[in-house]
């Protein structure tokens, strides 16, 4: 009998605090589960064409230049990649510096098997890892599809910057805040096309609406076959790159 | 601050091998975020331990409970300031309670956290101390009785009834702590379980090796506490219950160290994408600390050491100095090994690429906020907190409980704290 009534009290004490438990857990929302439902409208997206890429750098100066980015090169929204693949499989990759002198000659070197520029930026993934895990949501998705970060909310825990895989956040040194690319949101908010794309010499990089039946971005998806960067990481990025390597990560 | 900053970076330059994207040659959690997970470790482990006298009945232990929940709220009290002092904006912090991304892990911190210190660990401390409080203050005049009245929260019943209730609400507390010390810690590793960018930490069984590495580092803090403190104050270490102590540890880590060993039989099997720069950082940044420090060091020798003390029992039973003192040696070095654990946890996943390219380096700081000296200042508070709080809450009666010679003092009056 006492045995019995033991045991009863034992699982009560159990359920009260499994419930108590239930009640932390639920604070999280379906929502924070559910999958971004519909991307009607304006969805903003940008086209990479490697082998137009001549490796020039204007991008990184316009980017630096319009952003105020940091001069440090530890600090890019942009930047552009430099690969060479040799003949024995060995990859030698460098970022490229935006003010240096023209990249030597290799024209000449016959153990070079393939070498090509891969421009990076922030993929604006369509299911943003960064967005999920910031603290207080200071990075957010716009409703045209931009991840952006409020300066004045930012707490600066930097959870943003491991949780991206593709190396497209710093804390800005002076605001201490997270910072990234924004598709120069000031820009495109007035029709006009982010700097780096301005300025590119080559139209290696195009920007448009991915649900437009009419923007460049929509006829580069279709003249091209397309691929993203780490697509088995589930992040859905919205920079899509034409004849990419796979060497390039 | 950001000229020194872009020095320090400069510096780094030409120590990065193979490719790195170029932003992430700062590596953003320092040694700041390496002594949050050591600390909340500690937390959990030492309530865990507390548990074991309460619920599972281990009577030997019983001179390790007060001091382990004492213990649990010192370090509790610390384990929000490295995080808030890592911060780019701490005065903005107070937005994760008000406005908490429910989707992130990082958010539900605050709320994990004022769980445990509000609804058990305060709650749990104030039963076991009231009937003691209450006792105090009748004997005691000046400020102290007005402390202990006041922590008693000016209660005053001593009747049977009133005791039956206080034994009733502990046990259902610490059932209800126990999910909760779990959820503490594993919630720590979940943090960094669960960043899917990170091969080093995306892993399930992180939560779940945090947890016992947590487990291992509370109880061989308690057991360490114990067996300095004891001495100190003249009274004199109860070897029962540190066999048993170091017993439940031995199995604690013996179970930590088949998750890490299961975790890295796991990767080099499977060994995907990322196993080259893992396995090429692992061997050069990381040989110190992950291979030499925490795996040797840390776990295997203090393994054989106290394998060994059991294996030739009988023999150690005779010279207990000497069991002791392998003991203490023990002790010391699994601290060092879980300490080093969370060094490569958060260390290392900030070393290699995630281009899987290349290794960055860390350069430790000596002064300043991410620096060494404030580290070392974030370690020692707790046992300051820790002192303030044995003379508050004297664990003295009970920790000599069981001893076989107390001396002075008739049992239920408390001999004062020496000192």
């Amino acid at each position: 009998m006492n045995g019995r009534r033991k045991f009863l009290r034992d699982v009560r004490a159990f359920l009260v605090s499994i419930s108590a438990i239930g009640g932390v857990l639920k604070l999280l929302p379906a929502k924070a589960f559910a999958r971004e439902a519909s991307r009607k409208g304006k969805w903003y997206g940008f086209g990479v064409s490697v082998d137009k890429c001549i490796g020039c750098a204007r991008c990184m100066e316009a980017c630096k230049t319009e952003n105020d980015v940091p001069r440090e090169p530890f600090y890019f929204r942009t930047w552009v990649e430099r690969y060479i693949i040799r003949k024995d499989g060995e990859t030698v990759v460098k970022a490229i510096e935006s003010n240096a002198e023209a990249a030597p000659d290799t024209s000449g070197d016959r153990s070079i098997l393939r070498s090509f520029f891969v421009p990076k930026l922030c993929n604006q993934c369509a299911d943003p890892p960064c967005v999920q895990v910031c603290p207080v949501g200071a990075t957010f998705q716009t409703g045209d599809g931009v991840v952006l970060v409020n300066v004045k909310t930012c707490v600066g825990c930097r959870y943003c910057i491991q949780a991206c895989p593709y190396g497209a956040r710093y804390l800005h040194p002076e605001t201490h805040t997270a910072d990234k690319c924004t598709f120069c949101y000031h820009r495109i908010s007035r029709d006009l096309l982010p700097a780096c794309v301005e300025v590119c010499p080559t139209q290696a990089r195009i920007f448009g609406d991915v649900n437009s039946g009419s923007s460049p971005l929509t006829r580069f998806r279709r003249m091209n076959k397309i691929h993203v960067l780490k697509p088995a990481l589930n992040t859905e990025p919205k920079v899509y790159y034409a004849s990419l390597d796979g060497e390039v990560r | 601050m950001s000229h020194e900053l872009t020095r320090t970076l400069s510096e780094l330059l030409p120590q990065i091998q193979g490719y790195i994207y170029p932003n992430e040659i700062e590596v953003h959690w320092g040694l700041l975020i390496v002594v949050y997970p050591y600390i909340t470790g500690i937390v959990a482990g030492a309530f865990i331990l507390a548990s074991l006298v309460k619920v599972f009945n281990v009577k030997e232990v019983q001179p390790l409970y007060r001091l382990s929940l004492l213990t649990a709220l010192a370090y509790l009290l610390v384990a929000p300031l490295p995080l808030l002092s890592h911060l780019g904006h701490p005065e903005r912090s107070y937005e994760m309670f008000l406005t908490p991304q429910p989707s992130s892990a990082m958010a539900m911190f605050g709320f994990v956290y004022a769980w445990y210190l509000m609804a058990v660990l305060l709650i749990e401390i104030w039963f076991v101390y009231r009937t003691d409080l209450i006792a105090w203050a009748e004997e005691e005049s000046g400020a102290m009785k007005w402390i202990h009245r006041t922590l008693a929260l000016f209660s005053r019943d001593k009747s049977e009834s009133a005791l039956v209730f206080d034994h009733k609400a502990l046990k259902t507390i610490t059932i209800i702590g126990i999910p909760s010390a779990f959820l503490l810690h594993g919630y720590v590793g979940f943090i960094f379980g669960s960043v899917k960018a990170n091969p080093w930490w995306s892993s399930v069984l992180m939560p779940i090796a945090f947890l016992f590495s947590a487990i291992v580092s509370g109880v061989a803090l308690v057991i360490l506490l114990y067996m300095v403190i004891t001495p100190l104050t003249g009274g004199k270490i109860n070897m029962k219950c540190v066999d048993k102590g170091v017993d439940f540890l031995f199995y604690v880590v013996i179970v930590d160290f088949t998750l890490e060993f299961v975790d890295f039989i796991h990767r080099i099997y499977q060994s995907e994408e990322e196993i080259k720069i893992l396995s090429e950082m692992v061997m050069s940044k990381l040989f110190m600390s992950l291979v030499v420090i925490q795996v040797l060091l840390g776990m295997v020798l203090p393994l054989g050491i106290i394998g060994v003390t059991k294996i030739f029992k009988r023999r150690f039973t005779l010279n207990e100095d000497l069991r002791k003192m392998l003991y203490f040696i023990s002790v010391l070095l699994i601290q060092f090994g879980i300490f080093t654990m969370r060094w490569n946890v958060v260390i290392g996943g900030q070393m290699f690429s995630k281009s899987f390219r290349g290794l960055t380096t860390y350069k430790m700081e000596i002064g300043g906020i991410e620096g060494l000296l404030y580290a070392l200042f974030l370690l020692v508070l707790p046992l300051v907190i820790l002192t303030v709080l044995l003379k508050v809450l004297p664990p003295w009666k009970e920790m000599r409980e069981e001893g076989p010679d107390l001396e002075d003092g008739t049992p239920g009056v408390l001999p004062a704290p020496e000192r």
